[in-house]
């Protein structure tokens, strides 16, 4: 057997600016306040099948939202902001845990196999960056109109047909919300963890309830653009 | 599965005269400097009822005979239960038991039975900038020792023991205590993590004391200086994705994680802040 003593020769290790679990909290509050507007999110979608006054009327509603107490867009503009803190906490602290996972095995297996891991959670890094320019797509498209044939000016019902009526267009929404249904599935579960929320007693159910979230949603944002696709809406 | 899987044998097993033939691709590294690389040997006459380790050390015995540097790997006890050996074999942390991932074992635990005649087997040591490769397969581990320093102790009077009885500790949380405190350090947790984080060792650390009266007055600190401490040590955090309990050799359940994340946030609260 040989034996090697070696002093002096390990590295200091660079300090950790901010704690890891800091990181994950931050992460699983922001993905809380994200999912919380997703339920909302998917909830005026489903207007779509009220019909074309029904939907623009919602719409109108959300920018009138809180008036007269508050002028103009102010509710809504508070809520764009805060979406907006969350998501840039959200992407700082993957940026940040994802950079350290790299600092912390710079050179992999030659041979590596998993054993626990899921495709969701294998995905939530390049699957995030993915939903992240779907949403800047997303919020051209149908929040400014940039990118669709209906321009600004078109109703957020007319916006919305143009692009769903477009199987392109379906066919990213579709791969984009299917990844938020599995960033969802593991994020759900590992807020939980984060938190210090679960236990064995309770890891079944905080599974199963991540699955229904997330399948939930993931049909619920579905619904509106095929449904608009296969000529249901219109 | 047990921790040995040697049941009573009959006598007449015939399994005594069969032998195997592998082929073995090793990693290779000098020292931690030096950049490593997988070499392969052919290994015959191998039994299956070796250990991982006794085929090694046939290895070894036949590298000495040809002139060649032994392959260095890091072992003590040999019965499961120090946490010194540990290699990655064909990608799984301890082998993991190779056929079925589930099987909780330490690498000199797993038997050559494990593999079939004419096998081609890798072996990696961990990978972790915070456990830097000694050579070969050989890892520096002090990492673990250094986040235990930081507050997984509790301090009490030594002298006369006290009377047993003297502090009753509930039966559920005496047994989630041991379950946490079966922990070996061995860093199958750290090596198994897509992260490389050490978030497992230091849970079952933070749980084993933290459910036992001693552990209390030492709680909040604890849990804010062990995991100061593997941050700075340079491993990665963690995100939940459950690789360190299926590598466990001792199973140490993701329960443990949440109840560290429990008792660090609750300890922030309560103004707990490391020691720098």
């Amino acid at each position: 057997m040989t034996v090697t003593t070696q002093s002096g020769q390990r590295r200091a290790p660079k300090a950790a600016k901010t704690s890891s679990v800091f990181k994950k909290v931050v992460m699983a509050v922001s993905g809380i306040i994200l999912v919380l507007y997703l339920i909302a999110h998917m909830i005026g979608n489903l207007k779509a099948f009220a019909g074309r006054d029904e939907f623009n009327h919602y719409s109108d509603w959300l920018r009138t939202l809180g008036n007269p107490a508050l002028p103009g867009s102010t509710a809504l503009w508070i809520i764009r902001l805060v979406l907006l803190a969350a998501v840039a906490a959200h992407i700082w602290a993957a940026v940040s845990l994802w950079r350290q996972a790299k600092r912390a095995r710079p050179h992999g297996y030659v041979t590596k196999k998993a054993n626990a891991q899921s495709y969701a959670s294998r995905t939530m890094r390049w699957g995030g960056v993915i939903i992240a320019a779907f949403v800047i797509w997303h919020l051209l498209d149908l929040t400014w109109g940039a990118v669709n044939s209906e321009g600004h000016d078109g109703s957020p019902f007319d916006r919305m047909l143009a692009s769903f009526q477009n199987p392109v267009s379906v066919a990213f929404y579709a791969i984009a919300v299917i990844l938020v249904g599995m960033h969802l599935r593991h994020g759900i579960w590992s807020a939980t963890q984060t938190l210090g929320q679960s236990n064995r007693r309770r890891e079944v159910t905080v599974n199963y309830a991540a699955t229904a979230i997330a399948t939930v949603l993931t049909l619920g944002f579905l619904l509106t653009p095929f449904s608009i696709l296969f000529g249901l809406i219109d | 599965m047990t921790m040995t899987e040697d049941g009573p044998r009959a006598a007449t097993a015939p399994h005594q005269e069969r032998t195997m033939r592998v082929t073995l691709r090793v990693w290779r590294q000098e020292n931690a400097a030096s950049r490593g690389k997988m070499v392969t040997y052919e290994l015959d006459d191998v039994s299956p009822d070796m250990s991982f380790l006794e085929m090694l050390d046939v290895l070894n015995e036949q590298l000495i005979m040809e002139g060649q540097d032994p392959v260095a790997f890091d072992h003590d006890c040999r019965e499961g239960i120090c946490g010194m050996c540990g290699v990655m074999i064909n990608g799984r942390a301890h082998g993991n038991g190779m056929n079925d991932g589930s099987v909780q074992t330490t690498t000199c635990q797993l038997h050559m039975r494990s593999f079939k005649d004419g096998d081609v087997i890798d072996v990696e040591p961990w990978r972790a900038t915070a456990f830097p490769v000694i050579k070969d397969l050989a890892v520096d581990r002090r990492a673990f020792d250094r986040i235990i320093q930081a507050g997984g102790y509790i301090s009490v009077a030594t002298g006369t023991a006290p009377e047993a009885h003297a502090t009753p500790v509930p039966k559920k949380d005496a047994d989630n205590a041991f379950d946490a405190a079966t922990c070996i350090g061995c860093g199958a947790c750290v090596a198994a993590c897509p992260n490389a984080s050490s978030m497992l060792f230091t849970a079952a650390k933070v749980t084993h004391l933290g459910l036992l009266p001693q552990g209390q007055p030492e709680r909040n600190d604890r849990v804010v200086n062990m995991v100061t401490q593997q941050d700075r040590e340079g491993f990665g955090g963690c995100t939940n994705i459950g690789e360190c309990s299926a590598a466990c050799p001792k199973g140490i359940s993701m329960e443990t994680i949440s109840r560290l994340n429990h008792d660090l946030l609750g300890a922030l609260r309560a103004g707990a802040r490391p020691k720098s």
